[in-house]
């Protein structure tokens, strides 16, 4: 998985050829507790890097998650709507939410890796 | 103070815990220049007696509508509410909890609200239904927000004949979140041109029925037309009695429904508190503003209710939430579901027809008189007279003669140019010789 | 009442030891079903006789379906809701500490006042000439709000606290317009209360969000490092949601001012400064009053509360309708915006004159307090609080204690590291001990927050129980006496419950079961 790069914000974008894959992490799902809703953009939408993609919701809080990268929406994740747990379970695999077709591949030079988030969250705790 | 357990001896040994010589060290904070030393304008502390007499002798300056003949309706209606019904909103386990946020000694509190929610949403013929808002006017001025919402559309148009408190209320609101709105001018007896108005670039339109006159309104094309275009339908009623013999809005196709409860188990008490109700459907359930109790399961697996749905509101999406709603109507609301379920089906449809049976009296009554034009085709409890003099003149004489005759329109939209007109309501508090009374006086008050 | 606490031997649970029962029902402790279980569509619990034959005159607008309502008889409907109240815990029940919320004793007097036909049995719409008693009622209580707080005009219509809240921002927007101005920010401190930022963004402005100091207040150097001539308003609790008076509170109205922007209080807390200082010399512009907690009209399970708004000299002018005008001797209701005497009123805020019912319980409580009662309720308030705070400060951590704390008692969860147990099990804790939980995890500035409210009512036995049990817990916590929290409560009519499945797939209203079957089909 050394394709996935982070945000400071723990979303993460995975590259599929020249789609970005975007979730929110393992920490962050486990930060956020039981997810109940995830509310998905439309399909066709531009998103610019830092700007709100979706909303993750548990059960206590509403969270932002923010695009990491620029792009048009080009498909979501309408299994959630019906399973919104999955982002518990699998949050970097099934738990997916959104699609994008990246619109400035550079953006991906200024998020972490792997590594270098799982020493980031090590200075969350 | 008999409100106040500490003694002297109790502040002296609490002080001495705390460390400090004196009460006046834990207000230090505040400017000492702007610390009072006592309350110079107003009196002391009074016993239960001198209290009682003193608001007893305000009371006693109001005339209640229950010593007259009294026909005043215009969005708050007087029906007869059991006794039980205010014995039981005053049982201490409901009258002095608080919101439901700790679930496991809040059920009953969970449990009637989740009842109300479900009479709500039957009553109104609509899916979901929220655990209630400040009254009518405020609920309508939410669903319009809704409307935004949903559509992320802007404009919204208002029914001519919705109530003018209503569209006021709406129009305040509008105002300052900045949400265009187009109202059209009431029209008391001719059909409504609200179907023109309706184009794509419509979030909502908002008709009230019976209106604001009274008339019976035919939703279900001004829904055909909305949905045709993208936009939502939002339906007001201010009598819910109306609804146990008129269609629900629902089944003509309403988006949202809005009403004024309080005409089931609440007194008038000069307007408030009152309960709004809100309902929609299932699929908008997540822009509703409001509170709302869902049924889940404890630890040992028994049935039980909780607050749900709670990220839509004020205390976790702070300036992302549906609306900055905090306190609802809780214990008017136990008021409406307790006298509804005492009514049930079969009493609230009965309890509607003689409310109607009294207006068409009443209606054939005045209607007779010189210079009285009943303006309805249809009505349920409450119709509009155009008399022949200045209805807010009228309104008066009829009240020095102890008869409280309904609302000069021209009391609630003094621009309108309607000056003639009376909103005249009728329900089961009003007997035959009531009835008779007002239309001896009213041929008086015209001759 | 107990005022000593468990003996030496603590007496066994009857609810683990004793035998299953048939009905799930234990003696006192009485499960209901469903209002929409235990009725029939057929059954009415009020007589009404049919009308005579009449022709309709619905406009074929006839309701053609039923609408499903059960109707109960009047004996099942005493034991419905009855038995439905018995499973909530309210200020009658016991002590119940709520901070930010003041859930003090609410006397009946002021029910039985609120019940006079010539306040209950009253239409909005009526001639006026017919309830001058209640514009007199209404006048009287704008006066005692005017003198507990130095403003200078008194808005009753906002029916709730944060409806008061949109009411004051209102009026400060409206002053902006009529003074050609169009500022977009609204500076709002972290500690605020939720309602603060939302309704700001209701009335499309931006929050600009202001950390607090280490001890708890907000500098006024912070304050002025936001404030530009963009700002619309600051809106600031005080005393604020740490339970501390804000110290810089006159140079933070002074520094509002010097930019054109207007000064919004928060009176979620007036509790503790009745009668004790007016905010109206404080620098204040706008503060909403909640009825419901400072003058105990009943919270009533989450309403109806009342949230009258005072405003200073500079937003008077700017008060919705209706408002309160004197006549010679009688009094009249202006109900229109541009009417004489509401030259530029911010418009309506609802259909009729504010919360009527809820204006006679307040003017009750405040007769009877009077000038003096009132300011011994706040004294007496603010001294529980501390007396909590120094009591408990040993065993469990409270933050900003180099303050003295107004009426409310702030700890934070750091006493609770290494037990494995976080606040919301103390507070589950709280109530197999007969306590209503204090407010958990506000405000969000402090982490695991508990806020403890103890207002007025409560008497030194009461408090020092309260605080042995705290302390009980406290050290059972600290032993290692996990079960006691984590299966909490465990004498409830309820044991925790499933608040996620409750949102996943919400339940929202009760359906027909035939109807289930027919849907899955």
């Amino acid at each position: 998985m050394s394709d996935v790069r982070y945000t400071r914000d723990h979303e993460y974008v995975r590259l599929d050829g020249d789609v970005a894959v975007i979730g929110i992490s393992d920490y962050a799902q486990s930060q956020l507790g039981d997810v109940v809703f995830v509310e998905l953009p439309a399909i066709g939408k531009v998103v610019k890097q830092s700007q709100e993609a979706a909303v993750v919701e548990s059960v206590k809080a509403a969270s932002e998650v923010y695009a990491p990268v620029s792009g048009e929406v080009i498909a979501v994740n309408e299994a959630l709507e019906a399973a919104p747990d999955t982002v518990n379970a699998d949050p970097e695999g099934a738990g997916w939410f959104v699609k994008l077709k990246l619109s400035n591949p550079a953006e991906l030079d200024e998020l972490m890796d792997a590594a270098a988030y799982a020493a980031f969250i090590k200075t969350q705790a | 103070m008999r409100y106040l357990p500490l003694t002297p001896e109790d502040r002296t040994e609490m002080l001495a815990r705390i460390g400090v010589p004196a009460v006046d060290a834990l207000f230090a904070d505040i400017p000492a220049d702007k610390l009072l030393a006592e309350l110079p304008d107003l009196p002391r502390r009074k016993g239960e007696l001198e209290v009682e007499r003193a608001l007893s002798r305000l009371a006693a300056r109001n005339v209640p509508a229950g010593s007259v003949p009294f026909f005043v309706g215009a969005g708050a209606y007087r029906h007869h509410v059991p006794a039980s019904v205010d014995h039981l909103i005053q049982r201490s386990e409901f009258l002095t909890s608080y919101t439901p946020y700790q679930p496991e000694i809040a059920q009953g509190t969970l449990q009637y609200l989740f009842e109300f929610q479900t009479q709500v949403a039957e009553l109104t013929g609509m899916e979901v239904a929220n655990a209630s808002m400040y009254d009518g006017s405020t609920a309508a001025a939410e669903a319009v927000l809704m409307a935004h919402r949903v559509t992320k559309r802007g404009k919204a148009v208002l029914a001519g004949n919705l109530h003018p408190h209503y569209a006021q209320t709406i129009a305040t609101v509008s105002h300052y979140a900045e949400v265009p709105l187009l109202r059209l001018a009431p029209h008391p007896s001719e059909p409504d041109d609200i179907l023109a108005t309706i184009d794509e670039s419509v979030s909502c339109v908002v008709v009230q029925s019976p209106d604001v006159f009274g008339n019976l309104v035919d939703l279900k094309p001004i829904a055909e037309k909305a949905h045709a275009a993208g936009a939502l339908l939002i339906a007001v009623f201010t009598e819910a009695v109306s609804l146990g013999l008129v269609e629900p809005p629902g089944a003509q196709g309403a988006d949202i429904v809005v009403g004024e409860g309080q005409s089931i188990g609440n007194p008038l008490t000069f307007g408030g508190p009152y309960v709004g109700l809100f309902a929609t459907r299932a699929k908008f359930v997540r822009q509703m503003p409001g509170r709302l109790a869902g049924e889940t399961v404890d630890a040992e697996g028994r049935r039980g209710f909780v607050l749900t749905l709670s990220t839509r509101e004020q205390h976790i999406r702070r300036e992302k939430a549906t609306s900055n709603i905090c306190t609802n109507s809780g214990l008017c609301a136990l008021a409406f579901t307790i006298h509804l379920s005492l009514l049930g089906e079969a009493g609230l449809t009965r309890l509607a027809r003689i409310n109607h049976a009294a207006a068409c009296d009443l209606a054939d009554r005045l209607a007779a008189l010189d210079g009285v034009a009943v303006l309805n085709e249809s009505f349920f409890n409450e119709f509009t007279i155009r008399v022949a003099g200045n209805a807010a003149d009228v309104v008066e004489k009829l009240a020095a003669r102890g008869i409280l005759g309904g609302v000069p329109y021209s009391r609630l939209a003094p621009d309108a140019g309607l000056d003639d007109l009376i909103l005249v309501a009728a329900t089961e508090t009003s007997t035959d010789e009531d009835r008779a009374a007002y239309a001896a006086a009213l041929k008086e008050v015209l001759a | 009442m107990n005022r000593e606490g468990r003996g030496a031997t603590a007496p066994q649970s009857a609810s683990e030891t004793g035998p299953a029962t048939f009905t799930g029902n234990r003696a006192l402790d009485l499960e209901e079903g469903l209002l929409f279980e235990i009725g029939r569509q057929e059954v009415t619990g009020v007589d009404l006789d049919e009308p005579a034959a009449f022709a309709p005159r619905l406009g074929g607008l006839e309701r053609k379906a039923p609408l499903g309502l059960p109707g109960l008889s009047e004996p099942e409907a005493m034991r419905h809701y009855v038995r439905l109240s018995r499973m909530n815990y309210g200020i009658d029940s016991g002590l119940f500490p709520l901070g930010s919320c003041t859930m003090k004793h609410n006397p009946r007097l002021n029910e039985r006042m609120a019940r006079l036909a010539g306040f209950a049995d009253i239409h909005p719409l009526q001639p006026v000439s017919t309830v001058q008693g209640a514009l007199g009622l209404m006048k009287e209580l704008s006066r005692y709000l005017l003198t507990l707080t130095g403003m200078d005009a008194v808005a009753l219509p906002p029916k709730a606290g944060a409806h008061g809240e949109l009411c004051g921002m209102m009026a400060i927007k409206a002053a902006h317009e009529a003074n050609g101005r169009k500022p977009t920010i609204v500076v709002v401190p972290e500690s605020a209360h939720g309602t603060n930022p939302a309704t700001a963004a209701l009335l499309g402005y931006q929050v600009k969000s202001i950390p607090a100091r280490a001890d708890g207040t907000v500098d006024v150097e912070e304050v002025k490092k936001a404030l530009s001539p963009d700002v619309a308003a600051i809106m600031l609790t005080n005393p604020n949601t740490c339970g501390l008076f804000e110290p810089d509170v006159v140079a933070i109205a002074q520094a509002v001012h010097a930019v054109g922007a207007y000064f919004y209080a928060d009176g979620a807390n007036f509790n503790a400064i009745l009668g004790k200082v007016r905010v109206g010399d404080l620098g204040v512009d706008a503060m909403h009053i909640n009825l419901h907690k400072t003058f105990s009209t009943p919270h009533g399970g989450g309403g109806p509360g009342a949230g009258p708004v005072v405003l200073s000299k500079a937003l008077a002018p700017f008060a919705p309708a209706p408002a309160l005008v004197a006549d010679g001797d009688s009094l009249r209701l202006v109900e229109q915006q541009g009417q004489a005497g509401a030259a530029q009123a911010l418009g309506r805020m609802s259909a009729f004159h504010g919360q009527m019912g809820m204006f006679v319980r307040a003017l009750s409580w405040m007769l009877s307090h009077g000038a003096d009662g009132m300011r011994q309720a706040a004294e007496d308030a603010v001294l529980s609080a501390n007396y909590i705070r120094a009591s408990l400060q040993d065993v469990m951590s409270a933050p900003f204690a180099t303050r003295p704390a107004m009426h409310e008692a702030l700890f934070d969860d750091s006493w609770l590291e290494g037990t494995g147990l976080s606040t919301l099990d103390v507070a589950k804790a709280l109530i197999d001990e007969g306590y209503h939980p204090m407010t958990v995890y506000f405000p969000l500035v402090v982490h695991g927050a508990m806020l403890i409210e103890p207002t007025e009512s409560e008497s030194k036995a009461s408090l020092d129980l309260f605080i042995a049990t705290l302390r009980d817990l406290a050290m059972a916590a600290k032993a290692g006496e996990k079960e006691r929290f984590l299966g909490a409560p465990h004498y409830a009519p309820r044991r925790r419950l499933d608040e996620t499945r409750a949102a996943r797939a919400p339940v929202l209203r009760w359906v027909k079961p035939q109807a289930v079957a027919e849907a899955a089909e």
